[in-house]
């Protein structure tokens, strides 16, 4: 019971004080490392005014102390329990190189599902075409689609000036913008169990679809090769892998099978639905230069071959990227090392501990978390 | 006091430990037993919030649109691209950015004293951050955030779409502001002020919302109806009676309303 309030607040503020600076000094310079002793002295301080929290409590009469105390408390309860990695520094290259595609093979069935609901679009979408011709505008609602496939190859062919002559920048940042907005709406969609994302992963299957069989109707078959090939290799799985993100996610949600609570199952797949929609948006950049710069061009301009061989090319690297790139590593991370999420860090995706690599990522895991034992703990500070 | 919770229209106060109530408060209990408490941010403070994030971002974007202007006078076709992607990343990167930057906070949220935290205390992650941001493609379906909005309404700690995912909630850090006891008491003679440990001892028992309750009653006291009046004070006096037993000298005499500001004097006035 505290009979003096005044005398108690006196007494406590010198150690409330110095939790502060030890907490904004953390939160300031985040790579920086405590060592033992001031570890010890932190978690002293933290019990210190956690025990003091505790008194006021009860006190009515002194919700401003209280507050702050809570402040306090709750700052150094998170930084006392947190066991997820703490790292601030960027590796750009180790991320996209290493991290991405294993996280990518992480969560091959999601990518798998995703494909699978696209080709059903395609199918739908191309037997649509196929069947029923007259259901293009209803398919495909687009200006740029809705033209005869043969008049446009032609008007394409016979074209003497650049269409996009001073605006191929601009093209290509729209592009990349849209194409961004449209994957992480995808992945976002995975919030309604899912459907939402099977939506978007089906529509565009089906305009897909429609458009690749109404071009082969056409006889037009090189002609879309050589047009959709050079960006849409890496465009199409890019949208595919947003998907993946978001059916991830909606497993999470569902979490069919699994004995993790819901905040459990999400905190689990947050690091890697982050690498993933990073990783789209990193593909869709090269995506939006390769149609702005080289997909709208054809022949006589750029021969067709040229343009599906440039397309065969960027598929093979990205289909070795995405199954190889990274996987020693990985097969490291199996043999012990990986965490229970899947995950080898908690923080970002460009981003691991300082001075640890991704193979020792989870061995000082739990480092912020020390317990003093009784017989290490400094002497009591002099209140003064 | 149930009656007296019912006229203050608190009787939806709800348990602490139910995950599946709705509550206003965000509870933590830490493995040292330590309880504390973060006030939630209702869906219209965070909506005001937002807006003066998007007058921020407004603002920006037209003073990009001025820098691209002029750099457009070399290249108009790469500055209007870098202008493309400049409002893009503007539009998605600007809450990353600020809660990154500044613990959870954005100039909106720092003016209505809001701020992203974990759902369990811990420290924010990154990727807490971007998804919870990046989610917003969702929440703010069909307009004006009405998705997230809902969401808001529905889940137990007003968490949109976004912050169920990533499991963030926003809190709220209102100013408080001393009750103005003087107005109360007016130089009137406390008699438990004579025993102070017994004040020390009501200070103790005493909840927050115990002496809220007094000190709101005392507050609005003008606003009852005479009878309401006596009745109300009679019960809280006699709630507090319950609570220490004070000496017979030191509440003989004294009305309920007389004892009740009493009480307030000694568990507010600390000096």
């Amino acid at each position: 019971m505290i009979v003096d309030l005044q005398r108690f607040i006196a007494n406590e503020r010198p150690f409330w004080t110095e939790l502060e600076k030890m907490l904004n000094h953390i939160e300031g310079e985040p790579n920086a490392r405590m060592s033992l002793q001031q570890l010890q002295l932190f978690h002293l301080l933290y019990e210190r005014t956690a025990a003091g929290l505790a008194k006021i409590t009860t006190f009515s009469a002194e919700p401003e102390i209280r507050r702050y105390l809570e402040n306090l408390v709750s700052r150094a309860y998170g930084e006392i329990h947190e066991t997820r990695e703490k790292q601030r520094r960027i590796f750009p290259v180790q991320w996209f190189f290493t991290t991405l595609p294993q996280t990518f093979r992480r969560h091959v069935r999601a990518f798998h599902l995703s494909l699978a609901i696209t080709i059903v679009g395609c199918l739908f979408g191309g037997g649509a075409i196929a069947f029923d011709p007259a259901s293009k505008s209803v398919l495909m609602p687009f200006p740029g689609l809705m033209q005869d496939p043969v008049k446009r190859v032609q008007e394409e062919e016979k074209a003497t000036h650049d269409r996009l002559k001073g605006y191929k920048a601009t093209f290509a940042a729209d592009l990349m913008t849209h194409n961004t907005k449209v994957a992480i709406f995808t992945l976002a969609l995975g919030m309604t169990w899912g459907f939402g994302t099977i939506l978007m992963l089906f529509y565009n299957g089906v305009i897909l679809g429609a458009v690749a069989v109404d071009y082969m109707r056409a006889g037009e078959t090189k002609f879309l090769l050589g047009w959709l090939m050079p960006h849409g290799v890496i465009e199409i799985p890019s949208i595919l892998i947003a998907g993946q993100a978001g059916l991830i996610l909606a497993m999470a949600i569902i979490g069919y099978g699994s004995r993790h609570s819901l905040r459990a199952r999400l905190r689990a797949v947050a690091q890697d639905v982050m690498t993933l929609i990073f990783g789209v948006a990193v593909l869709l950049v090269w995506a939006g230069f390769i149609e702005s710069f080289l997909s709208q061009y054809h022949e006589p301009v750029i021969p067709y071959d040229l343009k599906i061989a440039f397309g065969c090319v960027e598929l093979i690297l990205l289909i070795l990227f995405l199954s190889r790139s990274g996987r020693r590593k990985a097969d490291a991370l199996k043999s012990g090392v990986e965490t229970p999420t899947g995950t080898s860090n908690g923080m970002g995706p460009f981003v691991r501990a300082a001075g640890s690599s991704p193979s020792t990522a989870g061995k000082d895991a739990c480092r912020c978390g020390v317990t003093v034992p009784e017989e290490l703990r400094p002497p009591k500070l002099d209140a003064h | 006091m149930l009656r007296f919770l019912k006229n203050f229209g608190l009787q939806n106060w709800t348990p602490i430990d139910n995950p599946l109530m709705k509550t206003s408060t965000l509870i933590i209990r830490t493995p040292e037993g330590i309880v504390f408490s973060q006030m939630l941010a209702g869906p219209v403070t965070r909506f005001l919030a937002w807006f003066i994030d998007l007058l921020c971002i407004q603002l920006v974007m037209s003073a990009l649109g001025i820098v691209f202007g002029l750099f457009g006078i070399v290249s108009f076709q790469f500055a209007f691209a870098f202008y493309i992607i400049g409002l893009f990343l503007m539009g998605i990167g600007y809450g990353i950015f600020f809660e990154w930057s500044w613990r959870g906070q954005t100039i909106g949220k720092k003016l209505f004293r809001l701020r992203v935290v974990d759902v369990e205390g811990m420290r924010l992650q990154f990727n807490q951050i971007v998804v919870r941001n990046l989610l917003r493609f969702v929440d703010q379906l069909p307009l004006f955030y009405f998705v997230g909005g809902a969401a808001c309404w529905l889940t137990a700690k007003s968490q949109r779409l976004g912050d169920v995912a990533a499991n963030t909630v926003v809190i709220r850090s209102p100013q408080l502001r001393e009750p103005d006891l003087d107005q109360l008491l007016a130089g009137k003679f406390n008699s438990l002020r004579q025993f102070p440990h017994l004040a020390a001892r009501l200070r103790q028992n005493t909840s927050p919302m115990e002496a809220g309750i007094a000190l709101q009653a005392l507050l609005r006291r003008d606003e009852f109806e005479p009878v309401a009046r006596v009745e109300t004070f009679a019960d809280l006096a006699a709630h507090f009676r319950g609570k220490v037993e004070f000496p017979a000298e030191a509440t003989d005499g004294v009305a309920d309303e007389q004892y009740l500001r009493n009480i307030v004097d000694a568990l507010y006035r600390t000096k």
